[in-house]
């Protein structure tokens, strides 16, 4: 039974809003203690996942069990057992910080006899020692964010559950969150994290990459890299890069081009053949090029190769 | 059901409450205020209406029939004038609400014996208050008149017959006819109305607008400890308004409790927990704190107003209109109001109100605990 390794399962799960698919066909099994990385675009699909996980959203059909409970079934169940913080901060402005704390301490009937050590235990953890009297509505981001976590995971729940936990706080403070999510992590627990920052997404164990509701690509940050990019990767220093960039999607060995800072991504079947050609092929169209290389894909390239694929095979199919 | 939940909201929920001074005002400074606005403001009892008077005779009996209004409590004559003119313009200008004029042969026809007419020139603008001055204008006049046939009868050696007939009239419940015994009791319904609906209203919707919902319902609180923890303080503070409402009514306006204090109290809780409950119905449904507001002002609180019997007479109301306050708690909930302060009347004769009264309770209490599901969208 791998159900009992997997804190999250899910099958074939859906989401659909009148017309529009949110959710399509997904199918996730995520081990106890693993922290698994969601990314995707705005409006990938990410937090309606999340949302049905939680159980705050009904799925359309398919089914997913968090913490051995079925969402659907008994989303009571799998309340208890879930810490969740919304991709909005919705904690409660106009309370104190300590009386946002014991608010949900009671919400998730924290035994008394515990009570005071979980307490503290969440004030360390969020840095909020000596702010307890602080208006919650008062702290800076970053400080907001710790207090979320520490209000999520008050009852020591088995599976956690991020959406965009980081968007909008400043990088030390990102730093520092991550070092607790993986801090939780190394105590057995679960951690399911949405994320839009690529480079976050290295902190993952395992990510699946989500477009328009379908996983796009499923593994280890490394394998994803390695196994998702169709071809290999060059880098092109050239200019000017707009015109650059123009002229070679509609070269003959480039399966796609992209600017990205002030140098070009080139996904080409075979770097080594490719980059003579390619350095003719501009300074034939009166481009000059600089550097031109080989180089390991970011997993930003693997998601631009991957989403363009698809946009690709959409519009051939339409 | 988990008391550590419900209590955790609860608590939550006044914090909130301590710390908005809109809910604040609403429940400490708003009911004593509604009550002394409408136990001053409101009176429909008339003393004292001002009266110009034109004298053209200027007799001894001109002023004996003067003097007797002057005597009323219902008239004040504020001033005495020589000519129409004045007395128009004090008309037009509101000083006057009538202006009485004794003609210049009053005494002289009086003598006469024959009949002798004083005209009441008369303010219509208020039909109310115009009627009023009409009936103890005549009164007064009649009581002058028939004094005169006394006078001429024993003078003339006729053997004294008052009028045969005549009316002893007895007001029971509201012996004084005071108009703030008629309209404190029923300001009760009015506060309970805005504390339940109106704050009542904003709880859910405030949370959607806020944000906070999401991570309330990711919770294992159930929908109904929400509803529970969020309406018990609004309860226990409605009540505290009831008793302070009820012993300013008492003490202040010596209104009369005639009847128990706990009838009062419990007649209070059931229509506080059916108001409470509409407003939490329409915060589930409107979304919006905007929104849910108006719509309880609309089908709470004004009609606790107007329809509820508070200040105008349901009886006395076009047909379907009178319907239509059938459905309103509020209608059962002044009638009971009424009866207990003035009327006394134990609980056991208040069936007629208190068992609709309770049926709107019970129904929608039952409509708010089915409202609100834990899921977004």
């Amino acid at each position: 039974m791998p159900e009992h390794n997997n804190s999250v399962v899910v099958e074939k799960l859906v989401k659909r809003f009148g017309d529009f698919v949110a959710v399509d066909q997904l199918n996730l099994e995520i081990r106890k203690g693993e922290v698994f990385g969601f990314l995707g675009p705005n409006g990938a699909g990410k937090s309606t996942t999340i949302r049905m996980l939680c159980g705050l959203l009904t799925p359309t059909s398919g089914r997913a069990l968090v913490a051995g409970h079925d969402v659907g079934r008994e989303p009571e169940a799998v309340r208890q057992n879930i810490g969740y913080m919304s991709q909005k901060f919705s904690l409660y402005n106009d309370l104190k910080v300590i009386e946002n704390i014991r608010l949900f301490a009671g919400l998730y009937s924290v035994p008394s006899n515990m009570l005071s050590e979980r307490i503290e235990w969440a004030l360390r953890m969020a840095n909020l020692k000596g702010q307890e009297n602080l208006i919650t509505g008062t702290l800076p981001g970053g400080w907001k964010q710790r207090l979320a976590l520490g209000c999520a995971v008050l009852h020591k729940p088995p599976v956690i559950f991020l959406d965009e936990p980081t968007s909008g706080v400043d990088p030390i403070s990102r730093r520092q969150f991550w070092d607790l999510i993986h801090q939780m992590a190394e105590e057995g627990v679960t951690i399911f994290v949405t994320t839009h920052y690529m480079e976050e997404a290295e902190y993952c164990n395992r990510l699946a990459l989500i477009f328009r509701g379908k996983m796009v690509a499923l593994g280890a940050p490394s394998e994803v890299k390695r196994n998702s990019m169709k071809g290999e990767l060059l880098l092109a220093e050239c200019e000017p890069l707009g015109k650059a960039v123009e002229v070679l999607q509609s070269a003959p060995d480039v399966i796609d081009a992209a600017v990205f800072g002030n140098a070009l991504h080139l996904v080409v079947r075979d770097a080594a053949a490719a980059v003579p050609q390619v350095e003719k092929y501009l300074s034939d169209q009166g481009i000059s090029v600089g550097r031109i290389e080989k180089i390991r894909p970011s997993l930003e390239d693997v998601f631009v190769s991957l989403t363009t694929a698809r946009d690709a095979g959409e519009e051939r199919k339409a | 059901m988990s008391y550590t939940r419900l209590l955790a909201v609860a608590k939550k929920e006044v914090i909130q409450i301590l710390r908005d001074s809109r809910s604040l005002i609403i429940i400490v400074i708003m009911p004593p205020i509604l009550v002394l606005l409408f136990g001053y403001g409101v009176n429909l009892d008339l003393k004292g209406l001002p009266v110009y008077v034109y004298d053209r005779d200027g007799s001894q009996q001109s002023q004996d029939l003067l003097k007797r209004f002057q005597a009323s409590d219902y008239f004040h004559i504020v001033r005495v004038v020589n000519g129409y003119p004045a007395l128009t313009r004090a008309l037009d200008d509101g000083h006057a609400k009538m202006g009485l004029v004794v003609p210049w042969d009053f005494s002289e026809r009086l003598r006469a014996g024959g009949p002798v007419q004083v005209q009441a020139l008369v303010d219509g603008t208020d039909d109310n208050t115009a009627n009023v001055l009409i009936g103890y204008t005549q009164a007064v006049v009649q009581g002058y008149s028939s004094d005169i046939q006394l006078n001429w009868l024993r003078e003339h050696g006729q053997a004294v017959q008052p009028a045969p007939v005549s009316v002893e009239t007895r007001t029971w419940y509201n012996e004084d006819l005071e108009s703030s015994a008629f309209i404190v009791p029923g300001v009760l319904a009015l506060v309970m109305s805005v504390i339940g609906a109106f704050l009542a209203s904003l709880t859910i919707a405030r949370e959607w607008e806020r944000g906070t919902m999401e991570q309330l319902i990711s919770t294992p609180v159930s929908a109904l400890e929400i509803m529970l923890g969020k309406l018990t303080p609004y309860f226990v503070l409605g009540m505290a308004d009831v008793v302070v409402c009820a012993l300013i009514a008492i003490y202040w306006f010596q209104v009369p409790l005639r009847g128990s204090f706990l009838t009062l109290l419990v007649s209070s809780a059931m229509f506080l927990v059916a108001v409470l409950s509409l407003g939490f119905f329409i915060s589930v449904v409107a979304k919006s704190q905007l929104a849910a507001s108006q719509i309880a002002l609309l089908v709470a609180f004004l009609p606790a107003f107007l329809l509820s019997g508070f200040l105008y007479a349901i009886e006395q109301m076009p047909i379907p209109l009178q319907w239509i306050t059938r459905i309103l708690p509020a209608r059962y909930y002044v009638s009971v109001l009424k009866k207990i302060f003035l009327k006394g009347m134990p609980a056991a004769l208040l069936y007629a109100d208190l068992i609709p009264l309770a049926v709107f309770t019970v129904v929608l209490a039952l409509l708010a605990t089915r409202a609100f599901h834990k899921r977004l969208a």
